[in-house]
C-alpha cells in the first residue's frame, strides 16, 4: 500500500527582524497510510501548527519534500496546486474563525462543490447527506454560524473539511477548545468518519488522553523536530525518549499520584541547545548529549526513536 | 542606529515628494501666472517679458523647481511674488513661534482637562457626573472655534472688557514671550481656551472610550483582585494602557495645528502665527510662500509620526523585543 | 478535623438579572486543598469573584474565620482582597499589566496593604519570587510580563498573590494556559503553598488535576453543587449521574481503551433556561418524575450529593 502522505525532510524557518531565523520545524518525516491516524503531539510552540499547515500547502516549507498520493507539492506554484487541493483538508480548533458568520451554513458547505463545477441540484444533496454524516439534523443548513454551539460549530467545520473527499485530513487541535462532554462527542466522531470512510488523518494535539483515544501513531515533536515515532499504545506503555517519558509523566491521572516534575522551560527555538535538543531538561543527559546530535533510529518493532540513552524496557 | 537613517530617508523622500506636487499643482492652476501678479495691473508687454526672463519663468518647470528648492534652502533668500518680494524663510521663522506659543498652551490645557473628564467618567460610568461631562464634551466638541473665539472676543474685548472680571485681556494680537511673559500669558489664555475646547470634548470621549474597554481586560481584574483603590487602578493600570491610543491622536494633531491648523483660532485673535501665513499665501496664490508653510508644517507631521513611535517605545515594553521568544 | 478557613451557606449571585449561583455552600479547611470543578460556564468562576467580593452577593453567607464578609462595604472588602483572600488567574499573560515589570506590579500589591518602603518592599517581592523558584529572582523582577516564559509568569502571578499572606488563595484554572511538564511545576508549587502558606482553593475543569491536587472537591452544574466530598470518595465511587458521566467521558491515558468514549446529550443550560429540578434532568439518564423537585445536598456514603436517587436511603 501506498503512503496517502509522505512527507521528507521539511523545515520551515521564519525570518525574523535583525536577521534572526527562527527554525521552527526542523527536517521533520513522516508518513501517513490510507485509513490510518497519526497524532503530533508536543509542547506550545514546537511547531506542531506550522508542520500542520505546511502539509495541506496552507503554506511553503523552506525546504523538503511533501507527497501527497505519490505527487510532490512542497514547491507547486499556487496554480499548479489547485487540482491538488482537495485532496487535503483542514480542520482548526477556533471553530468560530474558520466559518463566514454571514453565510447559512449550508451556503457555506455547498460554495468548495460549486467551485468545482458541481450542479446545484447535486450540491444540496450532498451537503444533506454531509450534515448527517456529522449528526446534524438536515434543518441545520438554514441557519448561520452562531445559532451553533461550540460542538455543532466543529461539527460543520468537519463537514465542511469532508465535503470533497479529501484523502487527507488535518485536524489542528480540533478539540481543545471544547468541553469535556462535547469533546467526547467530537472525539467518537472522527472515530466513526474514520471507520466509515477510510479517512487518513494527522491530528495535532497537546492532549495525550485525546491522541490515545484518536490515533493509532504518535509522533513527538520537542523544538521543530521529532523525537519518538512509533505506535501510539506502544509509545505511551513504553515511551524510549525521556522527553516521551516527561510528557507522559506530566499528565496529571486519577490515581491521584504526583507527577514527577520536569525542571525548566522548553528553550527559545530562536537559540536552540546544542546537541540533543532536550538535554537541558533531560534527566539522563551524559556528556555526548551535549555535542553529538542524535540521529532518528529506527526500530525492528517499527518505532524510531532520537535519543542516544533510550530507555529500556 | 539602521531604523533611525531609514527614518530620515523617508522623511526626505516624503518632503520631496509634497514639494513636487506643490509645485505641480501650481502651475498646473490656471490662472497661477505670477508674472502677471509681480508685474502690477497694466504692464507692458516688455516688462513682463523682462520679469518672466528675471524670475525665470521661461525655464523649464524642473529647472524652475530646483532652483527654487536652492534658494529655500541653501541661500535661504527666496522671496515671495507678492508684497514687493519679501524673504519667505524670515517670515516663517516669525510666524512659528506664535503658533508653537498657541498650540503648545492648549495642549497642556486638553491633556490636562481629558483626563480629568475621562478619568472621573470612567470612575463612575454612566452616573450622573458620567452623563453631565460626556453632555458637556459632545458641546465642546460640536462648538465652531470660529465662532467661540468671536463670542469670547465679543464678551471680554468690548461689551464686558471694563468690568473686573475681564480688565486684564490684552488687546488683540501677540505679545512675545521675551517682551513680557506676562503679557504673553494674557495675551494667549483666552486663545488656548478656545482653541483647546473642542479637543478637550474630542479626547476626553475617547479616553473614556479606551478607559471602558480596558476595564474588562484581566489585568484590571488582577487590579482589583489587588485590593488597590479604584483611582489607582484607573491610573496606575487603566491610563497606562490607555496611553497607548492617545498618543498617536496627539501627535498627529499638534502636528498638524503648529503646521497651520491652527488657522482660525489666529484670525480671530489677530496672531500672526503659520495658519494666518498660509492663509495669505493661498489667497495671494503666492508659490514661494505656499512652498515654504506646506515643506514647514509636512516637516512636523514628519517629525510627530518619528516622536510618537519613540514615545510608543518608551510605554510600551513590548515592541522594543521583537518576538515572544526574544 | 481541620479548621475552617472558609465558609460558604447558601451563596446565591445574580448578575444581568439571571440567578447564577443558586445556593452553593462548601467549606475550604486548612491545609486541605479544595477542588471546584465543573464544565464551562457552570459558574466556577463567578464563585471566586464573589469570594473576592467582585461581584455583589444575592443572599447567603460568606464566612473567612470567623468573620462574616457578605454585605460588607466596598472599602472593607478592599482590605481584604490581595491581603486576606489572593487570587491567580487562567492565563498569566493577560493578568498582569504588560507595560511595567513584573516586580513593580507585586511591590505595588505590598505597599497597598503595608506601609513598607520601596526597597523593603522589593526585597519581599525578591525573596517571594525566590520562594516560588523563580530563577535569579532580582533579575527576572525587573523583566516585563512578556520577557518571561509562561511558568515563569505564573510562578510571578502566585508570588503576588502571596505577598501579603493571605490565608486563602483562590486559583483559577491557573495551568490551562500551559504545557503539561509546566502545568506539573505549577501544581507542585501549590501544593506546596496549602502546606506552608495558604488554603487554596483550585478551579480546574480537568478531573485528573483534582486527583493530583487536591484533598477535596466540589462539583459543579449549572451554578449548582450537584457532589461534595473528599476526593478519594468521588473519584472512587461518583454517585451523582453528572459525576459519573464526567469521568466516564473524559479520555484516559492508562487503563483499557474504550472504542468510544461515553457523550453526555445534548448541552448545559444557560442561566436563563435552568430547568425548575434537578438540574441536569434535561440531560441524565435516570431522570424521572421525582426530578422535577430540586434535590437538595443530603449525606449519603461519605459525601454530599444532590440526587433523588440517593435520597431515603441514607
Ligand atoms: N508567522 C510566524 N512568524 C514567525 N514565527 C512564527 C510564525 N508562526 C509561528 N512562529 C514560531 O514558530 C514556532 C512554532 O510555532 P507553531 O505555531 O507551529 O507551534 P505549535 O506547536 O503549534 O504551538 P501551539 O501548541 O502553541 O499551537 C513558535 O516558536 C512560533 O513562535
Ligand atoms: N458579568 C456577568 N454578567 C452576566 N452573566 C455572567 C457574568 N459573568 C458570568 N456570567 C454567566 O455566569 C455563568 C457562569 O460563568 P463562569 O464564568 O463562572 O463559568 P466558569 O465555570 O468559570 O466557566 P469557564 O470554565 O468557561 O471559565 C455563565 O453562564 C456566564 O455566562
Ligand atoms: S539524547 Fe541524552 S539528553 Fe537527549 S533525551 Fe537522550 S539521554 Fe536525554
Ligand atoms: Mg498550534
Ligand atoms: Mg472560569
Amino acid at each position: 500500500m501506498k503512503p496517502v502522505l509522505d512527507a521528507r525532510d521539511v523545515s520551515v524557518r521564519y525570518h525574523l527582524r535583525g536577521r534572526r531565523v527562527l527554525q521552527a520545524v526542523d527536517g521533520v518525516s513522516l508518513s501517513v497510510m490510507p485509513g490510518e491516524a497519526l497524532a503530533l503531539v508536543g509542547e506550545s510552540g514546537c511547531g506542531k501548527s506550522t508542520l500542520g499547515r505546511c502539509l495541506v500547502r496552507l503554506q511553503r516549507p523552506s525546504s523538503g519534500a511533501i507527497a501527497i498520493d505519490g505527487i510532490d507539492i512542497a514547491r507547486m506554484s499556487e496554480r499548479a496546486l489547485r487540482p491538488y487541493r482537495r485532496r487535503m483538508q483542514m480542520v482548526f480548533q477556533d471553530s468560530q474563525a474558520a466559518l463566514n458568520p454571514r453565510r447559512t451554513v449550508a451556503a457555506s458547505l455547498a460554495a468548495p462543490l460549486l467551485a468545482q463545477g458541481v450542479s446545484r441540484a447535486e450540491a444540496a444533496a450532498r451537503v444533506a447527506k454531509l450534515l448527517e454524516l456529522v449528526g446534524l439534523p438536515e434543518e441545520a443548513g438554514s441557519r448561520f454560524p452562531h445559532a451553533f454551539s461550540g460542538g455543532q460549530r466543529q461539527r460543520i467545520n468537519i463537514a465542511r473539511a469532508l465535503a470533497l473527499d479529501p484523502a487527507l485530513v488535518v485536524a489542528d487541535e480540533p478539540v481543545a477548545a471544547l468541553d469535556v462532554s462535547v469533546q467526547a462527542q467530537i472525539i467518537n466522531l472522527f472515530s466513526d468518519l474514520r471507520a466509515r470512510l477510510g479517512l487518513a488523518m494527522l491530528f495535532i494535539s497537546h492532549d495525550l488522553a485525546v491522541v490515545r483515544q484518536l490515533s493509532d501513531r504518535m509522533a513527538v515533536m520537542y523544538l521543530g523536530s521529532v523525537v519518538e515515532e512509533g505506535p501510539t499504545e506502544a509509545l505511551l506503555r513504553m515511551p524510549r525518549h525521556p522527553y516521551t517519558a516527561a510528557l507522559m509523566a506530566a499528565v496529571p491521572t486519577r490515581d491521584g499520584a504526583a507527577p514527577a516534575v520536569l525542571a525548566g522551560d522548553v528553550p527559545s527555538p530562536l537559540d536552540p541547545p546544542s546537541g540533543c535538543r532536550f538535554h537541558t531538561r533531560c534527566p539522563f543527559v551524559r556528556e555526548r548529549c551535549r555535542s553529538e546530535r542524535p540521529a532518528l533510529v529506527a526500530d525492528v518493532d517499527g518505532r524510531t526513536t532520537a535519543c542516544h540513552f533510550p530507555i529500556q524496557s | 542606529m539602521r531604523s533611525v537613517a531609514l527614518r530620515l530617508g523617508q522623511g526626505a523622500c516624503v518632503l520631496v515628494g509634497i514639494s513636487m506636487l506643490v509645485f505641480a499643482v501650481f502651475f498646473a492652476t490656471p490662472g497661477a501666472d505670477p508674472t502677471a501678479r509681480i508685474a502690477g495691473r497694466g504692464a507692458s508687454p516688455q516688462i513682463l517679458a523682462r520679469i518672466r526672463h528675471d524670475y525665470g519663468f521661461d525655464r523649464a518647470l524642473p529647472v524652475q523647481y530646483i532652483r527654487m528648492m536652492d534658494k529655500l534652502f541653501v541661500a535661504r533668500d527666496l522671496t515671495s511674488f507678492v508684497d514687493h518680494g519679501e524673504r519667505v524663510v524670515p517670515e516663517v521663522f516669525a510666524a512659528a513661534p506664535v503658533t508653537l506659543s498657541l498650540v503648545g498652551g492648549a495642549a497642556i490645557i486638553w491633556v490636562g482637562l481629558s483626563v480629568l473628564i475621562g478619568v472621573v467618567c470612567a470612575l463612575w460610568p454612566n452616573g450622573i457626573v458620567d452623563r453631565v461631562l460626556m453632555g458637556l464634551s459632545v458641546l465642546l466638541l460640536s462648538i465652531p472655534v470660529f465662532w467661540l473665539g468671536e463670542v469670547v472676543n465679543l464678551v471680554t474685548q468690548s461689551r464686558y472688557h471694563d468690568t473686573m472680571l475681564f480688565s486684564w485681556v490684552p488687546p488683540l494680537g501677540y505679545v512675545p514671550f521675551l517682551q513680557s511673559p506676562s503679557g504673553w500669558f494674557r495675551s494667549l489664555l483666552l486663545p488656548w481656551l478656545v482653541l483647546s475646547s473642542s479637543f478637550a470634548g474630542l479626547y476626553a470621549r475617547v479616553l473614556r472610550a479606551e478607559l471602558m474597554a480596558a476595564s474588562g481586560e484581566d489585568y484590571m481584574r488582577t487590579a482589583r483582585a489587588k485590593g488597590l483603590s479604584p483611582l489607582r487602578i484607573m491610573l496606575n493600570h487603566g491610563l497606562r494602557m490607555s496611553w497607548l491610543g492617545f498618543v498617536s491622536l496627539f501627535g498627529l494633531d499638534v502636528a498638524q495645528l503648529i503646521g497651520g491648523g491652527a488657522l482660525l483660532t489666529e484670525v480671530v485673535f489677530a496672531l500672526p502665527g503659520v495658519g494666518h501665513l498660509t492663509y495669505r499665501a493661498l489667497t495671494d496664490l503666492d508659490l514661494p510662500l505656499i512652498m515654504a508653510t506646506v515643506l514647514y508644517s509636512a516637516a512636523f507631521v514628519v517629525i510627530a509620526n518619528a516622536l510618537v513611535d519613540l514615545v510608543y517605545l518608551a510605554l510600551d515594553p513590548r515592541l522594543r523585543t521583537g518576538t515572544r521568544h526574544g | 478535623m481541620a479548621e475552617p478557613i472558609l465558609q460558604v451557606r447558601d451563596l446565591c449571585v445574580r448578575l444581568s438579572g439571571r440567578l447564577i449561583l443558586d445556593h452553593v455552600s462548601f467549606d475550604v479547611l486548612r491545609g486541605r486543598t479544595l477542588g471546584v470543578v465543573g464544565e464551562s460556564g457552570s459558574g466556577k468562576s463567578v464563585t471566586a469573584s464573589a469570594l473576592m467580593g467582585l461581584v455583589p452577593i444575592a443572599s447567603g453567607s460568606v464566612k473567612f474565620g470567623s468573620r462574616e464578609v457578605a454585605g460588607l462595604s466596598e472599602r472593607a472588602w478592599r482590605a481584604l482582597r490581595g491581603r486576606q483572600i489572593a487570587m491567580v488567574f487562567q492565563d498569566p499573560m493577560s493578568a498582569f499589566l504588560p507595560v511595567r515589570s513584573v516586580g513593580a506590579q507585586i511591590d505595588e500589591q505590598i505597599r497597598a496593604h503595608e506601609r513598607l518602603s520601596r526597597t523593603d518592599a522589593r526585597a519581599r517581592t525578591v525573596q517571594l519570587l525566590q520562594r516560588m523558584e523563580v530563577p535569579d529572582a532580582a533579575q527576572m523582577a525587573r523583566r516585563y510580563p512578556h520577557q518571561l516564559s509562561g511558568g515563569l509568569r505564573q510562578r510571578a502571578m502566585i508570588a503576588m498573590a502571596l505577598s501579603c499572606r493571605p490565608d486563602l488563595l483562590i486559583a483559577d484554572e491557573p495551568t490551562t494556559a500551559l504545557d503539561v511538564t509546566v502545568q506539573a511545576q505549577i501544581l507542585a508549587l501549590l501544593r506546596e503553598v496549602s502546606q506552608r502558606d495558604a488554603g487554596v482553593m483550585l478551579i480546574t475543569h480537568d478531573m485528573g488535576v483534582v486527583a493530583q491536587s487536591c484533598a477535596d472537591v466540589v462539583v459543579m452544574y449549572a451554578g449548582v453543587i450537584v457532589e461534595r466530598g473528599s476526593v478519594e470518595t468521588i473519584l472512587q465511587a461518583p454517585l451523582h449521574p453528572y459525576t459519573q458521566a464526567l469521568m466516564a467521558a473524559t479520555p484516559e491515558i492508562d487503563g483499557p481503551r474504550p472504542a468510544r468514549l461515553a457523550t453526555i446529550p445534548g448541552q448545559p443550560p444557560s442561566p436563563a433556561s435552568r430547568p425548575q429540578g434537578c438540574v441536569f434532568q434535561p440531560r441524565c439518564g435516570y431522570a424521572h418524575e421525582a426530578c422535577g423537585r430540586r434535590p437538595p445536598l443530603r449525606s449519603h456514603a461519605g459525601r454530599d450529593v444532590a440526587c433523588v436517587l440517593y435520597e431515603g436511603a441514607a
